[in-house]
């Protein structure tokens, strides 16, 4: 039992308590609560991970900017969620819910996992962080990629904003 | 050292509880919360081989995936805003009107 497996064992089972809590909470805003606990969760674990930057991105974005537009709209609709918590297609839910463990189970059970590959080791050169090493890689091989996110982003500011102004007056 | 089989089960049981959140709850903004979930179980799993694969390229993915959430809650909490604005309601079983 090292250190790693013990933060390991702290970070899992704190990230799976909370998206139950996101799934079990009548309240939406506990239910966006909760989902803040387990993005900071993930953040830790990518940072145990030995992804810094995206431990740094996952706290800005998801946590600082995604989850914000959230409890915006939570609180800008203010509609609590009434009706049952068992509903008519709860028994079918449940049994694919257990199907779908079965399934995980036995492939996780079956299959055979590599152990982790040694470093290359590269004399001489000094190794890049984390963060360098994403920057070279995204900017290079990956450029045309990061312009289609971009564009992607461009669309839904543009699609978010008509979408949420309502009747638009074309004149 | 933490065993790769660990974090793929972390992230399945995380995948399949936002799977069953999506089934299972009729709020629809907490559909979209357990559709981030789920993104996020699958992110867990790219990193995790990142790391034990020593591949860059995972956590580029990953920068994506989180681009594109970003990108679907914009677009998806409009929606959702026009149709309350529609319906006067957030209950998925009440958008029905492109039923038969």
């Amino acid at each position: 039992m090292t250190m790693q497996m013990a933060m390991f064992g702290y970070f899992g089972a704190a990230i799976v308590i909370s998206a139950l809590f996101v799934v079990y909470f009548r309240n939406p805003i506990y239910s966006v609560m909760s989902l803040l606990t387990m993005f900071m969760h993930i953040a830790g674990l990518y940072v145990i991970l030995e992804a810094e930057f995206l431990a740094g991105v996952q706290l800005l974005v998801y946590a600082g900017a995604i989850l914000v537009l959230y409890l915006f709209v939570v609180m800008l609709l203010n509609v609590q969620s009434r009706g049952r918590f068992i509903q008519k297609q709860t028994p079918v839910v449940i049994g694919l819910g257990i199907l779908g463990v079965i399934e995980v189970a036995v492939l996780i059970f079956h299959t055979r996992f590599y152990p982790e590959l040694p470093a290359i080791p590269h004399p001489g050169v000094p190794t890049l962080g984390n963060t360098e090493t994403i920057g070279m890689v995204l900017y290079t091989q990956y450029l045309f990629p990061f312009e289609i996110a971009s564009l992607v982003l461009l669309i839904a500011l543009v699609g978010a904003i008509v979408l949420a102004k309502g009747k638009l007056k074309f004149r | 050292m933490v065993p790769l089989s660990w974090y793929v089960t972390l992230s399945s049981t995380l995948f399949l509880i936002g799977l069953v959140g999506v089934l299972v709850r009729r709020n629809i903004v907490i559909v979209l919360l357990c559709v981030e979930i789920m993104l996020n179980a699958v992110n867990i799993n790219f990193v995790a081989f990142s790391k034990y694969q020593h591949v860059i390229d995972a956590q580029i993915f990953v920068f994506f995936v989180i681009t594109v959430a970003a990108a679907e809650v914009a677009v998806g909490l409009g929606i959702i805003i026009a149709l309350f604005r529609l319906r006067e309601t957030i209950n998925i079983d009440e958008f029905n009107i492109l039923k038969l």
